[in-house]
């Protein structure tokens, strides 16, 4: 059994530890080429809010398992200042910071699942699956 | 990690390394810019190849510097996207648009004579 990787999120480099060993998990646990590069690309997103929005955080990568099915499980938290309106966040071009809006709403078409939960002032955790089809 | 870049004829070639972190893109993109002047380069090709992931933050400063470029008077193609990070970048929403992409650095070549010196000949 794979032990939680923690990867501290401080700086844009720990963004690009983040997504490759978040890839290097998926590769392990038997995801396929394309979907270990769509797990990446959703943790470089959600590794990049922390920076942007928290400065600091941290991102948690395991395994997953539900009934027969198995897959990865990434938890982004940070005590930053939390998601106003999480319906808002998750909608297609919505943004409060200078991006295209395409990060939360382009993770939630990336994973399979996908939960957020914050509150203003204590932080945000958003936590990710997906499932080895 | 700084991408080098190499001068050829009057083109400049990027060839990305390895994955690069959000200040790196920034890097490449002044540096892009500053030498398109410098050596009144035609065009920029820009390798993907080794690229791991293109998140929102890289495409947009891809799309950036190919407007900055094309502000400047030149060209810019992007080549060696691979299908799985084409495939993630349709996913996420993401689009190129207004960038010449390529397969490789030799379509790319192809494309970039095709654009400059067909311009070259029409401006006569």
């Amino acid at each position: 059994m794979e032990d939680d990787i923690r990867v501290p999120i401080a700086s844009d480099a720990d963004i690009v530890i983040a997504r490759q060993q978040g890839r290097s998990l998926a590769e392990r646990l038997g995801f396929a080429a394309t979907d270990q590069t769509i797990i990446a690309t959703a943790i470089s997103e959600v590794a990049r809010n922390i920076i942007k929005f928290a400065k600091r955080g941290e991102v948690i990568l395991s395994p997953a398992t539900k009934s027969v099915s198995h897959g990865i499980m990434v938890i982004a938290r940070d005590q930053g200042p939390g998601i106003a309106d999480i319906h808002l966040a998750l909608q297609d071009g919505y943004t409060t910071g200078n991006g295209l809006g395409m990060g939360l709403p382009g993770c939630k078409r990336l994973m399979d699942e996908i939960e957020i939960k914050s509150e203003i002032g204590k932080g945000t955790m958003i936590m990710m699956k997906k499932w080895v089809l | 990690m700084e991408v080098p870049i190499l001068k050829q004829g009057d083109y400049l070639i990027a060839t990305f390394q390895a994955a690069l972190t959000d200040e790196d893109l920034l890097q490449l993109q002044d540096a892009l810019v500053a030498r398109v002047g410098k050596f009144r380069s035609r065009g920029v090709i820009v390798d993907v190849t080794a690229m791991d992931v293109m998140d929102s933050f890289a495409a947009r400063t891809l799309r950036a510097l190919a407007h900055m470029v094309r502000l400047r008077g030149a060209e810019t193609v992007i080549v060696g996207i691979q299908p799985e990070v084409a495939f993630a970048m349709v996913q996420l929403g993401l689009t190129l648009e207004g960038v010449a992409t390529a397969l490789d650095l030799e379509e790319a070549l192809l494309l970039m004579n095709r654009r400059t010196k067909g311009a070259n000949i029409r401006g006569r």
